[in-house]
């Protein structure tokens, strides 16, 4: 297992929006008005209604163009800005999962995360057990979402930042050889795109 | 859960939320939240939408008049806040005192 880090998580300290922010959610919680999975499901409904996420697009253009995908893994933010979807909002590498190697991604000082491309990160991301525990036990944790790997898998954790952020590029699932780009886009989870999933066919789906 | 809200998706003028190609942009994690929380209140009836939506025209409104940056989602965070203590639901007094912790990293909980 490897496990980079580019630094400089905090470039700036947290605006008084994000803590006012904070400190609402959480006095809301603490009266037992609002729970923080209430407040998740609303922006994942309001996220839902509004399109796939980005990053799915992304995704299934790489699996039915190489070339896209070549310049993909190279430069991801260039790569992203060709679809039109602004990916120089700050630098983004993708990190493509094969059979042999597992690429997860996480933010062990706070929670950066690509958000231009995968939208807003889900509570267990922020979470301190998830930030801690994936470098040290990633197949635990991985086991825990459900995510078995074979012992000869290397599992690769890599901890976000400020300035570089990570996206995965999951396995194409068999038996969707004949999908359209957009029915495959529809099966790209957030999950898999931060590593902690397979995308799965259709016919396992549901 | 689905938004019992409809109405938030068809709010039009000023109080109209920000798109870029039919997608809502939020331009922090932030900003996410305090919508997510604007709308959980709602959908647990704290206060009704239209409600919500009448102090957000009134905050964008007034920031235009004192020539205030046009920020759409701190215009919405401070409609939010002025709603529930107008309702009684938090007082400014512990809402400061909080963002204070979180400010100094006395509480820090993600």
């Amino acid at each position: 297992m490897s496990h980079q880090h580019a630094g400089g998580h905090h470039p700036d300290p947290e605006s008084y929006v994000a803590l006012r922010t904070k400190a609402l959610e959480s006095l809301l919680i603490e009266k037992g008005l609002l729970s923080s999975d209430m407040v998740d499901a609303v922006v994942r409904t309001y996220e839902q209604d509004i399109g796939p996420l980005k990053g799915a697009q992304v995704v299934a253009r790489a699996w039915v163009d190489p070339a896209y995908k070549r310049r993909l893994l190279a430069d991801g933010s260039a790569a992203i800005d060709e679809l039109g979807l602004e990916g120089r909002r700050s630098p983004l590498v993708v990190l493509e999962n094969t059979p042999t190697v597992h690429n997860v991604v996480v933010c062990t000082l706070c929670s950066c995360y690509p958000w231009a491309v995968l939208g807003l990160p889900p509570t267990w991301y922020k979470a301190p057990a998830y930030r801690s525990r994936v470098v040290i036990e990633p197949r635990v944790v991985l086991r825990e979402f459900g995510l078995e790997l074979d012992e000869s898998v290397e599992v690769r954790v890599w901890d976000s930042s400020a300035e570089q952020r990570y996206m995965v590029l999951p396995e194409r699932p068999a038996g969707t050889e004949g999908l359209p780009e957009g029915e495959l886009a529809a099966l790209v989870t957030r999950d898999s795109m931060i590593g902690v999933a397979k995308v799965k066919a259709p016919a396992a789906v549901g | 859960m689905a938004s019992t809200h409809p109405g938030v998706a068809l709010m039009d003028g000023a109080a109209a939320l920000p798109r870029k190609n039919g997608e809502l942009v939020f331009q922090s994690p932030w900003e996410g939240r305090v919508f997510g929380l604007a709308v959980a209140m709602s959908d647990r009836q704290a206060y009704a939408w239209d409600d919500f939506r009448d102090h957000l025209i009134a905050e964008i409104a007034s920031a235009e008049a004192r020539g205030a940056a046009s920020d759409y989602y701190e215009r919405w965070l401070a409609a939010f806040e002025k709603l529930l203590l107008d309702r009684g639901l938090l007082s400014q007094e512990e809402l400061d005192t909080r963002t204070t912790e979180y400010a100094t990293g006395e509480r820090d909980d993600g």
